[in-house]
């Protein structure tokens, strides 16, 4: 395992309501994530799951107001920075930096103050770890969707997250291939002992991740359309 | 419309055959060949008068210090403040405050850097003599001063609004914030992520821009006529000055010189090339070395202050202008006139009536065919359903490239040989070379993305292509296009070179008059010169912006529509 084994803490999401002008987006929302478990949060798009996540991840713009806390391991998050939180984030698309190679991409990922040498060995391994041995110095535009999703993750772990996102990350990935994937990821999250909140749309997702779900409804209908 | 097809080559044949033949026609008589003035010979001869010119060798480095200062320093500016500042209110405000500068002229910024700077100038009157204890002004060299320091700020307050708006319409067409954000969860500092992730996706759309900034800093002559130090002026400089010496001899050494002035912006653009790859090379390792946030505080800090420092240099300039303009009576060390009046405007608007409106003819008229060119062009593009490569849009900077010195030369010898030199057709012409480049740069965004299926709907109602055009496509780009045409009537307004060779002392406009008047002192009339050449562009912008909002007030969907 290329993780570092530490001590992993619970996530826990307290009473958050996150508004925009007087459109509610999520109320009174409260979770707790222990380590290596995977919560699911449902609901259509346009339901503002995004929006919680952005919000965790620290880039929510603020026009949004929110109040209640998110907290890793007891520690609060809201005082730090995007950079500082230690988050694992993965998108729809893998977002692989297309001016690197692939290798590169997941040193991208490495902590500094390890030796070059130390890096590809180490990129070297996970690629193994992902079953994509001898693509390192390949484009990624080259890589197959399945492989840039594996890819993608690994670069998220590589950098020593202490809980992962997932914004409904299979969603564009072929039929045959998404269970595939998502069992890819959700072994490596419980073997990494993180505590994952995954978003998604798609009910086979959440039956798939095997943790609670937590349903959010379609906010704020009534209220604003725009 | 039988003119359409032709379009593009109508285009290519105004700005592209005028500057081959203006390069024959300076690389002939730098090698002895000028029959007009009996030579006929192959030689070296102006070479070795050009090698011998006392001063040649220091105006040579001067150019080269400072075209690569200038440039090097506006670039890291630009991208800095993108790179930190994104997404912040502080990048929107300077957005704002930073657009008009862009159409503010060379010239006019120079005039108006020397009157702040130089030791009687503004700055040092705002602080004598209760800081400074300065009664009469200081004998420094500030303003110009002997390393060209000065003259690199006033091209880098002029070059580094270029290419921040060129950053942020090259930053549209990348995933700019999915991908900063995967970079910051990954435990990256915002400035570090985007200039690892985000700045090798918009070079390559930055890159003719920067060259375009390098070749002109490389050859500016007007600036550096007001700023920049006698001795040892910058290559440019020299060129002009042979070029209008008495003895006609030294037309062999300014063609030798302008081939020089060529052969140095070739090989800049070369150098810099090169460093890009090797910047680009590097900065691929450090991308994966994994440091987090190491440049996120030094960039966000400097690119502040010196975006800052060149706003406050840039306005500062223009409003001394003004008030230049209004001065009865300002003596050192009096922070503003002890007198105002309007008298200088009176006294002196004939002048300005008379330079005015030749300056304002030949920018709307080369305006007016630029336009006309480019919607022609883009037009047939869309008829016959090109697609635009990345080599045309290379022969679209080639005016903007190659130095004006080193083939307005030749032109001139091919004006004079025709017969129209000194005359408004060769004016408007001369003009029209760099007018239309940009012109067509700030239409061809906006023309291409209008989708596509407006057209299309139209067609299949029965309307012919021309009343599509007519009844369609004017009608929903009229805001791109009247901004198309400001720009090229700034870009005229501020011309000083083509004007000086195609003009042929005849043609006077604003800006020759205003530069020419630089040495001499009157602060009053280039104040006024000045203030109008700023103005003049941006009553152009003002009206390219009030008149959609008026015909269109009734129409919301076309608020937001470019």
């Amino acid at each position: 395992m290329i993780v570092t084994q530490q001590t992993m803490g619970a996530m826990e999401i307290a009473g958050l309501t996150v508004r925009i002008g007087n459109r509610v987006l999520c109320e009174n929302l409260s979770v707790s994530i222990p380590p290596g478990e995977i919560v699911t949060l449902m609901g259509p798009s346009g339901s503002g799951k995004s929006t919680i996540l952005s919000h965790i991840c620290g880039t929510l713009d603020r026009q949004f107001e929110v109040s209640g806390a998110i907290r890793l391991a007891g520690m609060d998050l809201a005082a730090l920075r995007p950079e500082d939180r230690k988050l694992g984030i993965l998108f729809q698309e893998a977002l692989l930096f297309p001016h690197l190679s692939v290798w590169e991409n997941l040193a991208f990922g490495l902590p500094s103050g390890i030796s070059r040498k130390e890096r590809r060995h180490r990129v070297e391994a996970a690629l193994a770890d992902a079953e994509l041995d001898g693509l390192a110095d390949r484009d990624p535009a080259t890589l197959s969707g399945g492989q840039k999703a594996r890819a993608a993750l690994m670069r998220t772990l590589l950098a020593e997250p202490r809980a992962l996102l997932l914004d409904e990350p299979f969603s564009r990935l072929d039929a045959a291939l998404r269970d595939k994937i998502r069992q890819f990821v959700f072994d490596h999250a419980r073997k990494a002992r993180l505590p994952t909140l995954l978003v998604t749309h798609d009910i086979a997702d959440a039956q798939s991740a095997g943790g609670p779900i937590v349903e959010v409804e379609v906010a704020g209908q009534a209220s604003q359309q725009s | 419309m039988t003119f359409l097809p032709a379009a593009p080559w109508v285009t290519l044949a105004v700005f592209l055959l005028p500057v081959l033949a203006g390069l024959a026609g300076a690389v002939l008589p730098a090698f002895g060949y000028l029959p007009a003035l009996d030579g006929t010979d192959a030689s070296l001869d102006p070479w070795r008068r050009l090698l011998d010119y006392p001063g040649f060798a220091g105006s040579l480095w001067m150019s080269l210090w400072t075209g690569f200062a200038a440039t090097m320093i506006s670039f890291a500016l630009a991208i800095g403040f993108a790179a930190a500042w994104r997404g912040t209110r502080v990048f929107r405000s300077l957005q704002r405050l930073i657009a008009p500068l862009l159409s503010v002229p060379h010239a006019a910024v120079a005039l108006g850097m020397l009157f702040l700077l130089a030791p009687s100038g503004w700055l040092l009157r705002a602080g004598s003599p209760w800081a400074t204890g300065f009664v009469r002004p200081p004998d420094w060299a500030t303003a110009p001063d002997p390393y060209g320091i000065v003259f690199i700020l006033a091209l880098v307050v002029k070059e580094t609004p270029f290419l921040f708006l060129m950053t942020v319409a090259a930053l549209n067409q990348v995933r700019e914030r999915e991908i900063v954000t995967t970079a910051r969860t990954l435990g990256y500092g915002p400035a570090t992520a985007w200039l690892k992730c985000v700045l090798p996706l918009v070079y390559p759309q930055l890159r003719l821009p920067v060259y375009a900034v390098l070749a002109f800093s490389l050859s500016v002559i007007d600036v550096a006529l007001v700023l920049a130090p006698a001795t040892n002026p910058p290559l440019g400089v020299l060129i002009l000055r042979w070029f209008n010496d008495p003895d006609l001899g030294y037309q062999f050494v300014a063609a030798a010189g302008a081939v020089t002035q060529l052969a140095v912006v070739a090989a800049g653009i070369v150098v810099w090339w090169g460093v890009e790859r090797l910047v680009g090379a590097m900065g691929r390792r450090w991308a994966s070395a994994g440091d987090r946030a190491v440049l996120d505080r030094p960039v966000a800090v400097f690119s502040l202050a010196g975006t800052g420092v060149l706003w406050f240099l840039g306005a500062g300039s223009l409003l001394g202008m003004a008030v230049w303009s209004m001065a009865r009576q300002w003596r050192f060390p009096d922070t503003l006139p002890s007198e105002w009046s309007l008298m200088n405007w009176m006294r002196r608007g004939e002048t300005l009536i008379g330079l005015g409106g030749t300056t304002v003819t030949v920018g709307l008229i080369s305006a007016g065919i630029a336009l006309v060119l480019a919607v022609a062009c883009l037009e047939h593009e869309k008829r016959d359903g090109l697609k635009p490569t990345a080599r045309a849009l290379w022969l679209l900077y080639i005016p903007l490239l190659v130095p004006q010195v080193a083939f307005l030369f030749g032109a001139q010898v091919l004006l004079v040989t025709a017969g129209i030199d000194g005359g408004w057709t060769a004016l408007i012409w001369a003009h029209l070379l760099f007018v239309l480049p940009y012109v067509f740069l700030s239409l061809s965004d906006p023309f291409r993305s209008l989708d596509e299926r407006y057209r299309t709907t139209a067609l299949c109602l029965g309307l012919r292509p021309s009343a599509v055009f007519r009844r369609v496509t004017l009608p929903l780009l009229l805001r791109p296009i009247l901004v198309a045409f400001a720009v090229g009537f700034a870009v005229s307004v501020s011309q000083y070179l083509p004007t000086v060779f195609a003009g042929g002392g005849r043609l006077e406009t604003l800006t020759t008059e205003a530069v020419s008047l630089a040495g001499g002192g009157d602060r009053r009339l280039i104040g006024m010169l000045v203030f109008a050449q700023s103005v003049l562009p941006f009553v152009a912008f003002l009206l390219a912006a009030a008149l959609p909002a008026w015909a269109f007030r009734n129409r919301a969907g076309l608020r937001g529509l470019t």
